[in-house]
């Protein structure tokens, strides 16, 4: 299968197989109205398996929200189809209005329009907690 | 501005000038008598609360402040449905320091991000309560004369107990300290507290479910009460209340110079008949809460 390679846009490669579709959600990319390309399972020699997402367009993205869905994962921004940066993500120190905390006794449960705000405590675990009442995620 | 919404927002000196300053003040009190003239403390209280309110509001007083405050969420706008950051705005127009508890986890830390004056938590729900671990290492100071090298036991509800999660967390500072957690199955300490507290600082602990087998050891004594409102289920509640009861025949093995605490109220955990027992200081504790609140309210001030 081949897929054009793209002038200006964003690879996002190295997904961990079988990721690509909730990137392509939490991302909000079936907003855009450009050329996206979700390729799954393809052959890596570093993973064995990858999905790689292809955004034919220049735009900004949530490097942190990348980091969270799957720390390894690089991000290639291509202009006149050179490679003009490779970005290596890590897991977020905080993530806000991805997860919801499911505390009944949580503020965030009465107060709902306070934004849903999650802090790494233990990077080895990625172990996410509610920053008001210390919830881990599920 | 400094709050103190979490203990673990106090580094452990800081911890020693407040029980340092509360040592001070018991000493000598009539130095402190007018260190507030002119402040006002606004005690909020969403949910219930007799020992803890009357502590700050002792503590105010004591140093020559002022109290207002509302002691239930129906008597304040909570019950037409006021945000807390609307409140907190509020009430920070009239007051230069508030003490809140609220039974919803996180709402000291809403209230800080909105507040013109220091914020104390007060307790939120099964999370937090600073001021009482304050209290407790007061206490533990007075009575050992240290905060390192002992074995502290705790006893009851490790599972919902936020002052046991507060006290685990503050004195796994410290070195040569060995905790011993005491429960039964349903409630013994979350994982996450053993995760972050214990096992990542290499502390060492055990856990047993008999309290007379592990009595010889302890230097402290934590015992708790299995809270009803911790619980949605009664059934549960009314199985677990009962599970650890101290009384003067589990002291027997006890060492001379154990300490008793308790964050009170006691139901029955604690026999009446251990009251007298000179290892028994809950009600001495009470008595801390109050000196080491009002090293707190002169701190957060910058009248310390």
């Amino acid at each position: 299968m081949i897929i054009d390679s793209i002038q200006n846009g964003i690879v996002i490669d190295h997904i961990t197989a079988g990721k690509a579709m909730e990137l392509y959600r939490i991302l909000g990319l079936d907003k855009l109205d450009c050329t996206v390309a979700i390729l799954k399972n393809v052959a890596s020699s570093k993973l064995g398996r990858k999905d790689i997402i292809k955004i034919d367009r220049e735009m900004d993205l949530d490097w942190d929200l990348i980091g969270y869905v799957d720390p390894t994962i690089t991000v290639n921004c291509i202009r006149n189809g050179q490679l003009v940066e490779k970005r290596t993500l890590k897991l977020p120190e905080r993530i806000t209005g991805v997860l919801t905390c499911k505390n009944p006794r949580c503020i965030t449960s009465v107060e709902q329009e306070l934004p849903q705000e999650f802090v790494l405590t233990d990077p080895a675990r990625r172990v996410y907690r509610c920053r008001y009442c210390e919830t881990q995620s599920k | 501005m400094k709050h103190l919404i979490d203990i673990l927002d106090l580094s452990p000196q800081e911890i020693m000038e407040l029980v340092n300053k509360a040592c001070d003040i018991i000493e000598h009190p009539a130095a402190y008598a007018h260190k507030c003239d002119g402040k006002i403390l606004a005690t909020l209280f969403f949910e219930p609360s007799t020992r803890t309110r009357l502590s700050f509001e002792s503590a105010m007083l004591s140093l020559g402040g002022q109290v207002l405050g509302f002691s239930s969420a129906n008597s304040s706008s909570a019950a037409k449905g006021e945000s807390v950051a609307d409140t907190i705005r509020t009430v920070s127009c009239y007051s230069d320091i508030i003490a809140m508890r609220h039974p919803k986890e996180g709402a000291p830390l809403v209230a800080s991000m909105h507040s013109l004056v220091p914020v104390i938590n007060a307790g939120d729900g099964g999370h937090n309560h600073p001021t009482q671990t304050l209290t407790d290492l007061l206490t533990i100071h007075k009575e050992k004369g240290r905060f390192d090298h002992l074995t502290v036991g705790f006893c009851g509800d490790l599972k919902f107990g936020r002052t046991v999660h507060s006290l685990v967390g503050a004195m796994s500072r410290y070195e040569g300290i060995k905790f011993v957690l005491v429960s039964p199955e349903e409630l013994k300490l979350p994982r996450y507290v053993k995760e972050e507290s214990i096992k990542k600082r290499g502390i060492p602990y055990e856990q047993s479910v008999s309290l007379e087998a592990v009595m010889p050891e302890l230097d402290i004594l934590y015992m708790t009460r299995v809270q009803r409102e911790r619980f949605f289920n009664e059934e549960d509640y009314l199985r677990l209340k009962d599970s650890y009861i101290l009384t003067p025949d589990k002291l027997q093995n006890a060492k001379e110079d154990l300490r008793i605490l308790h964050p009170l109220p006691r139901v029955n955990e604690i026999s009446v008949t251990v009251d007298n027992d000179p290892r028994a200081c809950y009600f001495k504790q009470v008595q801390y809460g109050k000196y080491i609140r009002m090293a707190l309210i002169l701190k957060l001030l910058g009248m310390d």
